[in-house]
């Protein structure tokens, strides 16, 4: 099913409000990583409302729905956000996030059967694998459907996420795209004081997959890139996204320490005021 | 009597395996290299599209597996034991237990019996950390027979569940072509003085130790418990009622095993005086499997023994 491709101008303003509902809903839940998911919100809008993914809000689980899987769970705000302007779910239901009973867990929960999430993420590494999962399953049904993971750089760290690399290519598993969410910065510090992975498109390339690079905040560079790795055959494609952890919210971008922080409500209304709310 | 000697329960699952593929065309494969040893390589030459070998990386192999049963497939996985459960432990957790995917995970080489290539390749802590992970089924069958039985069983039901198989051949306990209900023991010999628990290959054992009982005079019941998880409870309570007291065997360390499980339904519900023979709390060694067996203690003379130990508590 199509959906409606928005102009630039108009993704802009979709990912300021994104922004919003992130800030806001972490604010509410009192913790939560809002800083990772702001540093993927033009890729999750491009996706979602750039006419990347193939989905229908109301058919959610349709057989031959395009995948988007979330491996670095941590930043679901994001994720969640998007889905609810979607048409997921009730964009109310962002304010339920980490409440007892609320299918809004703190890292997402397949058995919840939230409309949108395809897996159980939050252990870093393992989202690459269960994309090729659901790639060769497209591939025995003969459905036409695309998967896409967003990991972080971080989690290339994770010896699975290699695992995953090379089986990807062995299989000539062309309907799998990753994202590398690469604001360089994870729970203790800058990615190059705790293990430097650079440079770590060459190691993608060595790998064997399609290599693109791109800067993660432009949406024309990124809508560009999806174009792009949708031509690929033969081989697995990967994005890497040079992005600003905390993008919009410059105390954020600045500090570290707010990998796993929420503003606090007074924090949270200088956040919303630089994004002009 | 003794028992005639069948063939390995891998080989079994192998077999079983491949005419499940016939039959049901979601059943998929996903390998970590060791096909021909956990016998997924019948699997794979008749059906190399529903099969993938991915190379030596289990993390990858269980995870794969979760995507492929959230688009509807029945993956099979397998290696040895110890790889399966100890590489891919957060795997099961997070890509299959958790999501409650419909993956079935089968750990060949189980136990020390495989012998000679020694404990980095035996499987001794599976049965624990498989039934650590909610909502998994476990099941630990005795002979071809049962293992036919318990992959086919495995196959159809709904929900995670692991298999455990092993190496060498082993005596053959069942008839061809017989039934296995998951979560409900097996009664091979009735009696009223002591119940045996045991399963895989501690259940031949179990029986030649009935005969070597029976000739002190001493009357032993015989469970068959392949299914370690759930736990057939009600045959526990009948075994203890009946008999008063009760010996669990399986070829696995002391903790978290089949004994740990009997034993906290036993506490709960129908405290009995209790024996165990299994590993206890150390790693074997390379050797001749027979010869490990005897060494660690895990032979029907064991058993013997453990009953006469336990009926002087009763």
């Amino acid at each position: 099913m199509e959906q409606r491709k928005l102009s630039v101008p108009e993704l802009k303003e979709k990912c300021r409000l994104l922004r919003k509902h992130i800030i806001e809903m972490t604010t509410a839940a009192g913790s939560g990583h809002p800083s990772s998911a702001l540093s993927m919100v033009e890729i999750l809008a491009t996706l979602y409302f750039g006419g990347v993914l193939r989905y229908n809000a109301k058919d959610p689980w349709w057989r031959e729905r395009d995948r988007l899987i979330l491996s670095k769970g941590h930043g679901c705000p994001g994720l969640y956000a998007t889905l609810a302007e979607a048409g997921f779910f009730p964009i109310e239901d962002l304010m339920t996030l980490r409440q007892l009973g609320s299918p809004l867990e703190g890292h997402p929960s397949y058995r919840r059967k939230l409309p949108g999430i395809e897996a159980s993420t939050g252990s870093l590494g393992e989202g690459l694998s269960i994309g090729i999962g659901h790639a060769l399953a497209a591939r025995l049904d003969g459905l036409g459907y695309r998967v896409y993971v967003i990991l972080g750089d971080g989690e290339n760290d994770e010896g699975q996420v290699w695992e995953a690399a090379m089986a990807a290519v062995h299989h000539k598993v062309d309907n799998l795209t990753a994202i590398v969410d690469f604001n360089h910065r994870q729970q203790t510090g800058e990615m190059w004081d705790v293990l430097d992975i650079r440079p770590l498109a060459d190691k993608w390339r060595a790998f064997g997959w399609e290599t693109l690079e791109i800067d993660g905040h432009d949406l024309e560079q990124v809508a560009d890139a999806f174009a792009r790795v949708r031509r690929v055959t033969g081989k697995p494609q990967v994005i890497i996204a040079r992005t600003v952890k905390g993008k919009g919210v410059s105390f954020m971008e600045a500090d570290f320490s707010w990998h796993g922080r929420a503003a606090k409500p007074e924090e949270a209304r200088k956040a919303l005021a630089e994004l002009g709310f | 009597m003794p028992l005639k000697m069948g063939k390995a329960t891998r080989d079994a699952f192998g077999e079983a395996l491949r005419e499940l593929g016939r039959e049901n065309p979601n059943i998929v494969v996903v390998d970590g290299d060791v096909n021909n040893s956990t016998r997924t390589e019948y699997f794979a030459k008749e059906f190399p599209d529903r099969f993938w070998n991915v190379g030596i990386a289990e993390s990858n192999m269980v995870s794969i597996a979760g995507g492929l049963a959230a688009c509807g497939k029945v993956p099979f996985v397998a290696s040895f034991a110890c790889f399966i459960l100890c590489n891919a432990f957060d795997q099961l957790r997070m890509s299959v237990a958790f999501p409650e995917m419909n993956v079935k995970v089968v750990g060949s080489h189980a136990g020390i019996s495989i012998g000679e290539d020694g404990p980095s390749q035996m499987g001794i802590e599976d049965v624990a950390l498989a039934c650590a992970l909610p909502g998994f089924t476990v099941v630990v069958p005795a002979d071809e027979h049962a293992t036919r039985a318990a992959t086919r069983a495995i196959a159809t039901h709904n929900g995670p569940c692991y298999l455990r198989v092993g190496r060498p051949n082993v005596p053959v306990v069942y008839e061809d072509g017989c039934h296995l209900t998951l979560g409900k023991a097996i009664q091979l010999r009735d009696g009223k003085d002591v119940t045996i628990i045991a399963n895989g290959i501690m259940v031949a054992a179990a029986l030649e130790a009935t005969d070597l009982l029976a000739d002190q005079g001493i009357s032993a019941r015989l469970l068959d418990m392949h299914t370690v998880k759930p736990i057939d409870e009600e045959a526990i309570v009948a075994a203890a009622r009946d008999t008063g007291a009760m010996v669990v065997a399986e070829e696995h360390l002391a903790h978290g095993g089949l004994g740990s499980v009997v034993a906290t339904a036993a506490a709960r519900l129908c405290p009995v005086p209790m024996g165990f023979v299994n590993l206890g709390d150390v790693y074997a060694e390379s050797g001749a499997p027979a010869d490990l067996l005897k060494k660690y203690g895990l032979t029907a003379v064991d058993i013997v023994r453990e009953v006469q130990s336990v009926l002087q508590r009763k």
